[in-house]
């Protein structure tokens, strides 16, 4: 078999005409991608994204060059980096912000999703891919949160390990195993640690390479929610597309800009953030016989811990009605006398189970179910928003409002996550907790209510 | 400016509504002299009174001693002034005292002070103003196991290291707080009432207890001390400043490096910015 005919000259072409596949690649995902010209400051976040991404893994192969996981050393290692190797504070402090930074970069990502309705049909399995990679980053910081060994990250781990056992039958058996002991101990740093450093980060590093070819398939969507392949030039592309690269390439630099100017203030001048990113309770020593007055995850996660802490004995009742109102919503929209029976079952199965004395479960458990149910859900937008336009510059001005207030229950719940519960913050995190899953479940009916505006044909667009 | 306005009215309300029933009441915490942050003879003074009084139970086992040439000392003073055993200066601030001896003697291993004050940095409060109003917040009392009770920790195993310095010390401990009273005609169930009890200490430890009802008053606890010699008491005051100002440095060396680099790093990203946006504007002249 010959060579391939190339179009590059010298090096490149030596290796084109041997391996066509890197050039080509080049072209599929950058010089020949074309992506809408209308993109807004919302679209920084996915390249962002990435660029925290490579900051996380160059940070962490520098840390583990220097960590200990052994739970005698752990927490001492990570004192010894800051103060002892040469420039290792600033590479822990990389770490250790880069983590914050990830979440609010990707939950601004996922917001643009939500305003401009990126995973509506052909993009549903972008976003599906993007939000198991969601998961697979609250599991990689879970792990690795573990791995200073500080009060913090032992208690933690207990507390989120020990809601497996809630499990029924199993429940206890699971922990344990994930543990590898009956306490969080050495083998426990020890497999996260790999978990950590090798597991999670394969897969991660997959999944965004799934979700980038996902998305290169269908092409981006943009702030106007039109399709920019519905109108091409004679060659097939875009007339409202531009090259990737050198176009956003630029673009995206420019913005990095910004990026780092928060990441370097934080990094540099407030690494703790008043005790949001890095806890005091984190440096003092893991220590199995003396439980901290107050144990909080780290902020990202605290509004599922929210919802989790929310669902009490008392709550149950509201979330067997919720269920109750839900299934008769769905009731009225399925057709077929086999699919309101399958819906009044399930729904009927679920209520007993959460409010008929002897056979229903314990609140904790539907408690970690509600969490399990919190950060999954958003895997079901793609289907749940019925909206006839998909951005919301052309969808009812109180849909804002809707968003507006999803966006505020979910803040509140974490910051009553952070916090120790009393009472009323219980109360006001229930309330919260029905407007987040309100704001989901109740979506297919009130996305499609109200009057749309007219979506224009082509992107709107004016030249810098 | 509205949205920030409204933004910080809907943070006060939503804090106001979660703070209502909140559990543990804490003491209101001094304010640490902050300027002694970076004042090097106050961490001079600071790193003497540490070596001199923490540094027989506790251990700074993170901190090696030539360290302190960040803060101005040269290996000889630090041989000189600092170290009282046969240490060198590339050992790191450890103590004979063994943590088993110290379980018997005190109830609890003192804990090690190499990152203390960043250890008690809360979401609430500062770790250094938690450090400077713990240790100018001893007062004798008889009832504790070594004499000596502390209005920040309630029966801390830890004495007051400076007591000769400071002298003695009467002490009002007032709190506030609901408790369930049985009623008055002992009939019915207790209701819960806001009850103060003042606590007053006399400078041997003595304790006089003063329960009253209260129909309306705000939960919490606070303090008084009365010196029999308030110059000594507040040059104590001073020297726990210079202390803590130490130990906030030793909890993290590298800070004020880490501050100078980030000027630099920051600098250096204006001009990244500049030359980003002169470049992208001139990419995306030609789209239209």
């Amino acid at each position: 078999m010959g060579l391939h005919a190339t179009q590059y000259r010298g090096l490149l072409g030596w290796i084109d005409a041997r391996m066509p596949s890197l050039m080509t690649a080049y072209r599929t995902h950058m010089s020949e991608y074309y992506a809408p010209k209308n993109f807004n400051v919302w679209y920084f976040f996915g390249s962002f994204a990435l660029m925290v991404l490579v900051i996380q893994f160059v940070s962490g192969i520098l840390l583990a060059m220097h960590y200990k996981p052994d739970s005698t050393l752990a927490f001492w290692s990570v004192e010894f980096i800051m103060r002892e190797v040469s420039g290792g504070w600033f590479i822990r402090y990389m770490h250790s912000t880069g983590a914050s930074f990830f979440f609010i970069v990707v939950y601004l990502h996922m917001f643009r999703g939500l305003l401009y309705g990126s995973y509506r049909k052909p993009r549903e399995l972008v976003w599906v891919i993007g939000a198991l990679i969601f998961l697979a980053l609250m599991a990689e910081s879970f792990f690795g949160y573990l791995l200073p060994w500080g009060q913090m990250s032992f208690w933690g781990a207990q507390v989120i390990i020990n809601l497996f056992s809630s499990i029924p039958a199993i429940g206890d058996w699971l922990s344990t195993w994930i543990r590898g002991d009956y306490v969080v101990g050495d083998a426990t740093l020890n497999r996260f640690f790999s978990l950590h450093i090798i597991a999670v980060p394969l897969a991660l590093l997959a999944l965004v390479v799934a979700h980038i070819f996902a998305l290169h398939d269908v092409g981006s969507n943009n702030p106007d929610g039109v399709e920019i392949k519905d109108h091409t030039d004679a060659k097939g592309r875009p007339l409202d597309g531009i090259p990737f690269h050198p176009y956003y390439t630029v673009h995206d630099l420019y913005g990095m800009g910004f990026l780092f100017m928060a990441y370097c203030a934080v990094l540099f001048f407030a690494p703790e953030l008043g005790g949001v990113f890095l806890e005091g309770n984190n440096f003092i020593p893991a220590d199995p016989f003396q439980t901290p007055q107050h144990i909080a995850p780290l902020w990202y996660f605290t509004p599922y811990y929210s919802i989790l802490r929310a669902t009490t004995a008392e709550f149950m009742l509201w979330l067997a009605g919720g269920t109750a109102v839900l299934a008769l919503l769905v009731c009225l929209r399925v057709r077929g006398i086999w699919a309101w029976l399958a819906v009044a079952g399930v729904a009927a199965i679920a209520i007993v189970l959460m409010i008929v004395p002897m056979v229903k479960l314990d609140p904790k458990l539907w408690g970690v179910m509600m969490m399990g149910l919190s950060v999954t859900v958003f895997a079901a937008l793609p289907w749940l928003d019925q909206s006839p336009v998909k951005s919301i510059r052309y969808r009812p001005f109180w849909h804002r409002i809707v968003i507006g207030v999803f966006v505020v229950a979910f803040v509140i719940l974490g910051y009553l996550g952070i916090n120790p519960p009393t009472p009323v913050r219980t109360m006001v995190a229930q309330v919260c907790a029905g407007l987040y899953f309100g704001f989901f479940f109740l979506m297919p009916w009130w996305s499609r209510m109200g009057t749309f505006k007219p979506v224009p044909d082509r992107v709107k667009f004016k030249a810098h | 400016m509205i949205g920030f306005r409204f933004g910080r009215t809907a943070i006060a309300i939503l804090m106001v509504a979660t703070s209502l029933g909140a559990g543990a009441q804490e003491v209101r915490l001094d304010v640490w002299p902050t300027d002694r942050a970076n004042d090097l003879a106050a961490l001079q003074r600071g790193a003497r009174t540490f070596a001199n009084y923490c540094l027989n139970c506790h251990a700074a086992s993170l901190m090696r001693w030539n360290r302190l040439q960040d803060i101005g000392l040269d290996d000889k003073q630090i041989k000189a002034d600092l170290i009282f055993g046969n240490q060198r200066v590339t050992d790191t601030m450890t103590v004979s005292m063994n943590s088993h001896d110290a379980k018997i003697w005190f109830g609890k291993a003192p804990p090690d002070l190499s990152v203390i004050v960043r250890a008690r940095n809360t979401v609430e409060h500062a770790g250094t103003d938690y450090v400077y109003t713990l240790l100018r917040g001893f007062y004798r009392d008889r009832s504790a196991l070594t004499g000596w009770n502390n209005v920040v920790y309630p029966n801390i195993a830890m004495p007051n290291i400076f007591w000769e310095q400071q002298g003695a010390r009467e002490t009002t401990l007032t709190r506030v707080e609901y408790q369930d009273v049985p009623p008055a005609d002992g009939k019915g169930p207790p209701r819960e009432r806001l009850v103060q009890t003042i606590s007053h200490f006399d400078a041997s430890g003595n304790v006089v207890v003063n329960r009253t009802e209260l129909d309306q008053g705000a939960a919490g606890i606070s303090y008084g001390f009365k010196p029999v010699d308030a110059a000594a008491a507040q040059a104590v005051d001073a020297e726990v400043a210079d202390l803590v100002a130490y130990l906030n440095w030793m909890s993290e060396p590298t800070a004020q490096t880490r501050r100078r680099i980030g000027v630099l790093a920051i600098g250096f990203l204006v001009i990244f910015i500049g030359v980003g946006r002169w470049l992208n504007s001139v990419f995306w002249r030609d789209i239209r």
